[in-house]
């Protein structure tokens, strides 16, 4: 296995589009962040472009190379080697990849310019999206029979959780906005990586409105540590089911 | 050698491989001939484990195929299409075989050597040719010098000369007692190495006979005349597609 | 300070007075009381406590003297009882540590008590553990100065101020250190009055609370850590300058809750940290000036009742939302601040932005209506409602705006 993901690395980090994604994140990140000399703004910028870029991109990057990689796959199947060690060296080799391109796009500049717990949090967050997204991908890669629909899939994927979950979500708040509803809330959050990842930032920015509600669950359960210490295990749960089921479903797969 | 026992297959309600046996022995070379969608590559693939069969068994010098993989130490494979990490370099790609392959510590590399593929071992992968991706594929099939070949359409794509060199090296490894599996469409490529035919039609075997006995039967001698012969006479004419 | 040449007077007369007349009584913890060496006192003498504990209470100081300790005398109430009550005019308390007064529903228990008096001095002492620490009533032209005030004040019900003054005037509280009470600092119609340089952390409700209290003024204090930072209700004419509020936060924690005020100033006063920076609800005619508001959930919620406000030259940064407010009317003027959240553009260079900045988001209003919502806040969703607001603004407060922003910071 970590032959394999030797290998793959040396290839992905050849790779033009993964060398551009790192370039472009870090000019985003410096030009952002010495913009107006406001650290707190840039980071906001750099939450957004976390939140919006990072998961679309490293879900449809890893889609396609999987894809891509599938004779090769095969090839390396029929080595005397198991299923398992082939897709979780491959997944290892993407997601490790897409994320030192984002340490390095993102995290460098963040830490060397805005150094604080609000920047490591959004680096963490942001590595944790690359490797959630990259498990999704495996996932998608390992359900679709082809291609296209592999990439259609990632795409919906994407969009379902940067968009279309927060607008369900925010339809249901408005319609039983007079119920208490902040533990269904809070639940519905879990659903999504993206917000799982989006809260632990307000934890850090915003946490004055959070705690600004009266009898509020939010501030009660965010504001301990328990709160992202709950956030980042449903994250880390975020990678590993699907990584899980993809080799399940693998295993059992006719290549 | 490979035992095949009752081994079926389907994709939906497509059946790939209906009931096939069949028993392959050391020193044969076959021939795994068919119609496009006949079930050769599910075939070629269920020996390899690349797709999991519904029933029967596939044995590989006696032992059962299933979630063992430490089978496939002997075989040697060579794809159909030949695609490889972009970036990486022709050494690369070998290195990493040879490394997943640690049991085997000696490679003959008279293919890696005959094709000159040790001169432009430094070359990325997405700078070849086809040619020299299928060369690439054909020298990490027999660097192992496994007991057991499976070639799929091993000459498509592949000059005159690199052509003639191939087959010449699966005649010296058949004159060693290797079992060669392999599927071609171009059946003068095969005159000379088959020393048996499959034939498989809509997931079914539809005779499994030496060349000698055909020959025999058919009164023609060279391959393709011997099949067409075959295919006129115990065949239905639909099925004249090779 | 109202009346400087009368209290230098005062000063002079008394350094003179002692001087030539005063004798100085000493006491002794083993041998003699604090009272009785009162009793003993004429006009003008100095009681002087040696070091040790004393355990007298409701000690009446009722002639003009100088009470002083030597090395932090411990004046102890067992919990029990109240122990100073001044009512003597001129009057000294200094270098006495003064301790657990007694909690009581009936009585308010302070360890110094000014009564109806004037020209008192309470200055350098340690308050541990009281119930209220100094309280004055009807007094004027008081002096508290340098006291460090401490208690362990858990709820509201059964804690008292730090410093109380009720029906006062002409007070001058200045330097003192006060934390685990109910209010730090509690006012409650007193008037010309002067609060300075204090420091009030973590007490359980406000860190300085007026109430009634007019003319007076609060400047360079800091309030860090309380259930809210300063309230001012009902008064008229405060000034509040150079002041400190930060880490006030809470459900209902705010940096500054201005509640029925009129006619004062806000300057050059410092928000950070803060769940709401400014509450502000019947504020009228206030001018908000040069203030910093960073890093607060809300810098600003501003009722509709507030009129005729002026908001200028602030510097508001890395604040979840800017203001917030609850109607659509806006009697309030906003002039030439600096926000961060500002993208407009500056064509001419006159460092004014060219097109107004509207500091309510969209989703400060919706979570004022849907508090729950706030946890979708800084999603790609939202962002796009604040752009589409941008466009075709429908939900925020078009009055409320700010036609100069800068577009540079000030520099406070």
């Amino acid at each position: 296995m970590k032959t394999i993901i030797k290998y793959v690395l040396l290839d992905l980090l050849k790779n033009k589009i993964i060398l551009v994604y790192t370039l472009i994140l870090a000019v985003l990140a410096v030009s952002v962040l010495n913009l107006d000399g406001n650290p707190s703004k840039g980071l906001l910028s750099l939450l957004n472009i976390t939140l919006l870029f990072v998961p679309i991109i490293t879900i449809l990057f890893a889609t396609i190379y999987f894809f891509n990689s599938i004779e090769f796959t095969e090839l390396l199947l029929s080595q005397p080697i198991n299923r398992k060690s082939v897709l979780l060296a491959e997944y290892t080799g993407v997601a490790v990849s897409l994320s030192a391109a984002y340490a390095a796009g993102i995290g460098i500049p963040l830490l060397l310019l805005v150094s604080g717990t609000a920047s490591l949090i959004l680096v963490i967050s942001g590595l944790l999206l690359t490797l959630i997204f990259s498990s999704l991908a495996l996932l998608i890669f390992v359900l679709c029979r082809d291609k296209t629909r592999g990439i259609g899939a990632a795409i919906i994927t994407a969009l379902f959780f940067s968009l279309l979950f927060d607008g369900l979500l925010i339809g249901l708040i408005y319609s039983f906005g007079e119920y208490p509803i902040e533990k269904m809330v809070l639940g519905a959050i879990t659903l999504n990586p993206i917000d799982l990842a989006r809260v632990l930032m307000l934890l850090q920015l915003d946490v004055a409105v959070l705690m600004g509600y009266s009898g509020a669950l939010f501030k009660k359960f965010l504001g301990s540590a328990a709160g992202s210490i709950f956030a980042v295990s449903c994250l880390l749960c975020w990678m590993i089911v699907p990584l899980l089921l993809s080799v399940r479903v693998f295993n059992r797969k006719n290549l | 050698m490979i035992e095949i026992i009752q081994l079926t297959k389907s994709f939906g309600r497509c059946k790939a491989l209906d009931n096939i046996s069949l028993s392959m022995q050391q020193g044969q070379a076959i021939s795994l001939l068919g119609p496009n969608g006949s079930g050769k590559t599910t075939l070629i693939k269920s020996i390899l484990g690349l797709v999991i069969p519904e029933k029967g068994t596939i044995r590989i010098n006696g032992q059962a195929v299933k979630k063992d993989w430490a089978y496939r130490s002997n075989i040697g494979y060579m794809p159909q299409i030949g695609r490889y990490p972009e970036n990486m370099t022709i050494e690369q790609v070998i290195n990493m075989i040879r490394e997943i392959r640690r049991d085997h510590t000696v490679y003959d590399e008279d293919l890696l050597k005959g094709f000159g593929l040790d001169k432009v071992r430094h070359k990325m992968m997405r700078n070849l040719s086809g040619g020299t991706r299928q060369k690439v594929s054909a020298s990490l099939a027999f660097l192992f010098s496994p007991g057991i070949y499976i070639l799929d359409e091993p000459t498509a794509g592949l000059d005159p000369v690199s052509s003639e060199l191939l087959k010449d090296k699966i005649a010296q490894e058949l004159s060693r007692g290797k079992l060669v599996l392999i599927t071609s469409h171009v059946l003068s490529d095969l005159e000379g190495i088959a020393s048996h035919i499959v034939y498989l039609q809509d997931g079914r075997l539809m005779f499994y006979k030496s060349v000698e006995a055909l020959q025999a039967t058919t009164g023609e001698e060279r391959l393709n005349k011997v099949i067409a012969r075959v295919m006129q006479t115990e065949l239905p004419a639909s099925s004249y597609a090779v | 300070m109202k009346h400087p040449y009368r209290i230098l007077l005062w000063a002079i007369l008394a350094l003179l007075h002692g001087r030539t007349f005063a004798t100085v009584i000493k006491v002794h913890p083993a041998a003699g009381s604090i009272q009785g060496a009162i009793r003993q006192a004429r006009p003008g003498d100095t009681v002087l406590l040696s070091k040790g504990i004393y355990k007298e209470h409701d000690i009446y100081v009722d002639k003009r003297v100088v009470i002083l300790g030597e090395q932090y005398p411990v004046v102890d109430g067992q919990g029990r009882h109240q122990l100073f009550i001044i009512t003597a005019d001129s009057a000294v308390i200094q270098g006495l540590q003064v301790q657990n007064t007694g909690i009581s529903s009936l009585v308010d228990m302070a360890a110094i008590r000014v009564q109806e008096a004037g020209y008192v001095k309470v200055a350098h002492n340690r308050l541990l553990n009281n119930t209220y620490g100094i309280y004055l009533q009807k007094s004027h032209h008081c002096t508290v100065v340098n006291n460090q005030l401490q208690a362990q004040a858990v709820d509201e019900q059964n804690s008292g101020n730090g410093i109380h003054a009720w029906k006062s005037g002409h007070l001058r509280i200045q330097g003192n250190h006060i934390t685990g009470h109910r209010d730090g600092i509690y006012f409650e119609f007193v008037t010309q009055s002067d609060i300075s340089d204090n420091i009030s952390v973590s007490n359980v409700r406000y860190g300085l609370h007026f109430m009634f209290s007019n003319d007076d003024a609060y400047t360079r204090n800091t309030f860090s850590g309380n259930g809210a930072g300063v309230a001012v209700m009902f008064s008229k004419r405060v000034t509040m300058h150079g002041n400190v509020f930060k880490d006030n936060w809470g459900d209902a924690a705010y940096g500054l809750l201005l509640k029925e005020i009129s006619d004062g100033t806000i300057a050059g006063n410092l928000f950070v940290k803060n769940t709401v920076a400014i509450y502000m609800e019947g504020a009228a005619r206030l001018e908000v000036k040069r203030n910093t508001f960073t890093g607060n959930g809300w810098a600003m919620r501003m009722q509709a009742s507030c009129s005729n406000g002026l908001f200028t030259e602030n510097n508001f940064t890395g604040n979840s939302f800017d203001v917030a407010t609850n109607g659509t009317m806006m009697l309030n003027t906003f002039r030439g601040n600096y926000w961060d959240k500002y993208d407009g553009y500056d064509l001419d260079r006159d460092g004014t932005g060219d097109v107004p900045y509207y500091p309510v988001s969209v989703y400060a209003v919706i979570t004022e209506k849907i508090p729950a919502a706030m946890i979708l806040y800084r999603s790609f969703l939202t962002n796009i409602m604040d752009q589409v607001e941008k466009v075709m603004p429908s939900i925020i407060p078009d009055q409320l705006k700010d036609d100069a922003p800068r577009i540079k910071k000030w520099k406070l």
